[in-house]
């Protein structure tokens, strides 16, 4: 694959579909292509980048309200927010290092392309969650929009949302307005230690359970937190379990004593403040613990909180050397494990069978993920209903073929 | 309004489907009297009215599924219906169509208090949720006005949102995942406890689909623990555009309140009258500002917002001195469209519009009415902009209906102009579907008729609403099926 298309406007991207529909040619679509190496492997006659489709187009911060043409740098995006002291709630988990590109390259196209949120998802909502509109080309050639610009808007089928998560395969989205907030005054993070993966979960989901705004919580078990860059944390040589708290100081300062009160039979926690708590959140949205190397491979999974962990003692029983991560708590399950022909993928998913919950090989070498079911297999219905969604988008398959799914 | 010419074909089999359905699932939930079914005729726009073929209340995902493979098999349109409350016609029913109503399938079917999720069957109503729940302090917390009677299935369908939405998010940002029954009858599930979806999100498409892709019979929500305490206040200006500036600066302040709320002259008069909450009645707008905590965090917060409203010299500011007080201001905000229809019969318009766009769009808006000779009172969710601009009329008088009807629809088209849309929270229905091209083209319009027919092909479900009737798909080229198959 030595062509690559760089529309510079929708015009021109439109124009380019309609001429690889009409040749029967496909296109591996992509942002600044730092997650390429995630999904089936695309095979496609070329690719295109939206890179050339960049620049922010609106922004009211008193509406809390952006508009980003798809191929503007997430990192532009976040320098123009954190001026006016606003920020992407759902704070999108950055992929590069483990993916073995670098951080802060992505686009904010691929973000909602690939609905990628992190650690306050679980308070905030997803990157779907605040997707407000789209404009878009199908594989028809067709320029579309769908949604806004408003917060509140239900006139006719939510295409906006619906594209989110269909990682390019669906259309080439040109430009997303989506929702911002203000960024917080202050931030503090609890960080329990020691405990077991059960009781880690359980905490987790009992400070969820207060009325406190939790607006993150994350266990790492002993050999992970050995991983981080935040020295304090590291030299604890303890299993991790973090509660973030943000809103203005006094807020902080009086939820973190109630909170500290209602969790004290798991001990005593280690207390971050602002700055100290920025350095570990920031590490953990790069995913620093779990960093690229050729001999592991990398799972995600979503599940309901309270059958994580046995979900993932069910796994061990089959797997040695597995490492572990607990973001949502435990919701979403980050699984390292050694490279192997199958990627672990038929004792993964006999486990999710049982316990509940979808799995996603995020890295695996080219040959594996050739071979195994990279997203999550469907049932008969979902699949014929997704051949369908991409029927209605792209019947003639140019966008990224089989990337998710190989008959689709 | 011109409605889809029934199919006299079906009407005439009237008696010969009537008894297919009670085979399917039991006379005993088919309702074919005409007083029965009178009780159907109509949603919230009650200035529709039809009688259905027949209505059905099932009690089981099953029985649903009974009802939709023998309409499917038959060629028979359905309609489903949860309370009935939709102010755009959604659940208006059809002369050839059978009314799916879920009333009658209302069951909490598991609470997850450790992952904050609750499995109910659709027609249970939402304040029914929230009371389920609420013995451990949590909530469900999309809230309509109509919370007490309009169903989850209603809320689903329409992507409702409420008062207090601008913290919580809408329906689509509360819920996981639906059980729902294809036309041809089969079950299936999509989404579930975990918080992403699998492959696409078609949870994201189904949610505000006003029934036309199928019928929902059960949904796994997300719940939320109350805060420990909430407050509101009021804070009176001498005109709206004041109002919309007071607004941004608070967003623009960093500070998101859980609400909100507008309310113009006219609306404060009536409500004050019906609530006694104390709303000051000697200002053009009001402006309710709630936002939670504990007593401390309240307090703070409540401080920081007065002095923000400050320099725009509101006429009052008034903090709820206690649960009582701020019980009856959010009275008179709930009741607001009962009271105003105590008064008078009115048009509830649902535009969006952008906050910056507010004082021209509130000065148009009674402008517009007053060119037709009608008169306008405002309350909507100012923090997102959601207008309901309640036009008032006289219902026996013809032509005052029609220009209720056309002041509408400018005042839709001018939100529209200045970058917003149809309708924030009600849906399309029948009331608002001619008005789909002012805000679509007819390419983005197939585009969405193209997904319908992915769910529902025959187009037997809620038909004749949300599309405008003259766009059509065109069949497909072959070129599409030729290079699935390559
Ligand atoms: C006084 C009043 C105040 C209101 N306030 C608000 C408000 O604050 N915010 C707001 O958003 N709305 C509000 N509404 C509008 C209305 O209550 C909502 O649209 C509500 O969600 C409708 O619920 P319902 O159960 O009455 O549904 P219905 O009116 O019965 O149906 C609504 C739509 O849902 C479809 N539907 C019903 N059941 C199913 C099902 N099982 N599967 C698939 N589709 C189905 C119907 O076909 C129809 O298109 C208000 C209405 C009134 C009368």
């Amino acid at each position: 694959m030595n062509e690559i298309l760089k529309p510079a406007a929708d015009w021109e991207l439109q124009s380019m579909v309609k001429q690889l529909a009409a040749r029967n040619l496909s296109i591996e679509l992509v942002g600044n292509g730092t997650k390429r190496s995630v999904g089936r492997p695309v095979n496609a006659s070329m690719a295109m980048t939206t890179t050339g489709i960049r620049g922010i187009s609106l922004y009211e911060p008193t509406e809390l309200v952006m508009s980003a043409r798809a191929g503007t740098p997430l990192s532009q995006i976040e320098v123009e927010l954190a001026g006016r002291g606003q920020m992407l709630p759902f704070e999108p988990i950055d992929l590069g290092p483990a993916l073995g590109s670098y951080a802060g390259s992505q686009t904010i196209g691929a973000v909602f392309a690939c609905n990628l949120s992190g650690a306050r998802r679980i308070t905030a909502g997803a990157a779907r969650d605040h997707l407000l509109g789209v404009v878009g080309v199908n594989g028809r050639g067709d320029i579309f929009k769908s949604g806004g610009r408003v917060m509140k808007n239900v006139t006719g089928l939510d295409i906006a949302r619906g594209l989110t998560g269909s990682w390019g395969t669906l259309a080439a989205m040109t430009e997303v307005t989506f929702k911002v907030l203000p960024m917080p005054d202050d931030t503090a993070t609890l960080v329990f230690t020691g405990l077991t993966e059960d009781l880690a979960v359980e905490l987790m989901c009992a400070a969820m359970g207060s009325p406190y705004e939790v607006s993150g919580t994350v266990h790492l078990p002993q050999t992970l937190a050995a991983r981080l860059l935040h020295d304090d944390l590291r030299m604890a040589a303890r299993s991790l379990t973090a509660i973030r708290l943000e809103n203005f100081p006094r807020s902080v300062a009086y939820r973190k004593g109630r909170l500290k009160e209602r969790l004290k039979v798991y001990g005593p926690p280690i207390e971050l403040d602002q700055e100290s708590s920025l350095r570990f959140w920031g590490e953990l949205r790069r995913l620093s613990v779990m960093p690229y190397g050729s001999q592991t491979y990398l799972w995600r999974i979503s599940t309901a909180p309270k059958v994580a962990p046995q979900l993932v003692n069910t796994i061990r029983r089959h797997m040695d050397n597995v490492e572990t991560m607990y973001d949502w708590s435990g919701g979403l399950v980050w699984l390292e494990i050694p490279a192997s022909a199958d990627a672990g993928a038929s004792d993964i998913r006999r486990a999710l069978a049982t316990h509940g919950g979808y799995a996603t090989l995020v890295r695996a070498d080219i040959g594996v993920r050739e071979s195994v079911d990279v997203f999550q297999p469907l049932n008969p219905t979902i699949e014929r209903l997704s051949r369908g969604l991409k029927s209605a988008f792209d019947p003639s398959n140019v966008f990224n073929p089989g990337r998710m799914y190989a008959t689709i | 309004m011109e409605f889809l010419a029934p199919d006299h074909g079906v009407i005439a089999r009237r008696e010969l489907i009537l008894s297919g359905l009670a085979e399917a699932v039991g006379a005993d939930r088919v309702i074919s009297d005409e007083d029965g079914r009178r009780a159907y005729e109509t949603d919230a726009l009650t200035a529709y009215k039809c009688m259905p073929l027949a209505v059905v209340l099932p009690r089981t995902t099953e029985e649903v599924s009974a009802v939709l493979r023998y309409c499917h098999a038959n060629g028979v349109k359905v309609v489903a219906r949860g309370a009935g409350t939709s102010l755009c016609g959604g659940a208006l029913p059809a002369a050839d169509a059978v009314v799916v109503g879920v009333s009658k399938m209302n069951r909490v079917l598991d609470i997850d208090f450790a992952g904050r999720t609750v499995r109910v069957e659709s027609g249970i109503t939402n304040l029914a949720i929230s009371a389920a729940v609420s013995p451990e302090g949590f909530f469900y917390a999309p809230d309509p006005s109509s919370q007490l009677a309009c169903t989850l299935a209603g809320n689903l369908a329409m992507n409702s949102g409420g008062a207090h939405c601008l913290k919580y998010g809408v329906t689509t940002n509360n819920v996981l995942g639906v059980r729902m029954v294809m036309m041809d009858g089969e079950i299936v599930d999509f989404g579930g406890p975990q918080l992403d979806p699998e492959g696409y999100d078609f949870l994201a498409l189904i949610v505000g689909s006003e029934g036309q892709f199928g019928i929902i019979t059960e949904a796994t929500v997300r719940i939320i623990k109350s805060a420990e305490g909430a407050r509101p206040m009021m804070l009176g200006f001498d005109s709206a555009a004041k109002a919309g500036m007071c607004v941004a600066r608070i967003i623009g302040s960093g500070i998101i309140p859980v609400a909100i709320e507008f309310m113009d002259r006219p609306a404060i008069k009536v409500c004050e009258a019906f609530a006694k909450a104390g709303y000051p009645l000697d200002v053009e707008a009001l402006l309710i500002v709630e936002v939670e905590g504990s007593e401390e965090e309240i307090s703070e917060r409540l401080a920081q917002i007065v002095e923000i409203a400050r320099p725009l010299n509101p006429s009052s500011v008034t903090v709820a001195d206690g649960d009582e007080q701020a019980a009856r201001i959010w009275k008179g905000r709930k009741a607001a469209f009962g009271a105003i229809g105590r008064l008078s019969d009115y048009l509830c318009m649902d535009g969006t519009i952008p906050l910056s766009a507010l004082g021209q769009v509130l000065d148009d808006i009674t402008s517009i009415c007053k060119s037709h000779g009608l008169k306008v009172a405002n309350i909507f969710h100012a923090g997102d902009g959601n207008l309901h601009p309640l036009i008032m009329y006289e219902a026996n008088d013809r032509d005052a209906a029609h220009r209720a009807e056309l002041a509408g629809a400018e005042i839709l088209k001018l939100c529209v102009k200045v970058g917003g849309c149809l309708t924030g929270e009600h849906g399309v229905g029948v009331e608002k579907r001619d008005l789909m091209h002012v805000q679509f083209t007819e390419t983005e319009l197939v585009l969405q008729l193209r997904i319908k027919a992915v769910f529902d092909p025959l187009d037997l479900l809620n038909a004749g609403k949300v599309f405008p009737l003259d766009v059509k798909v065109a069949p497909d080229e072959p070129a599409g099926d030729a290079a699935h198959a390559a």
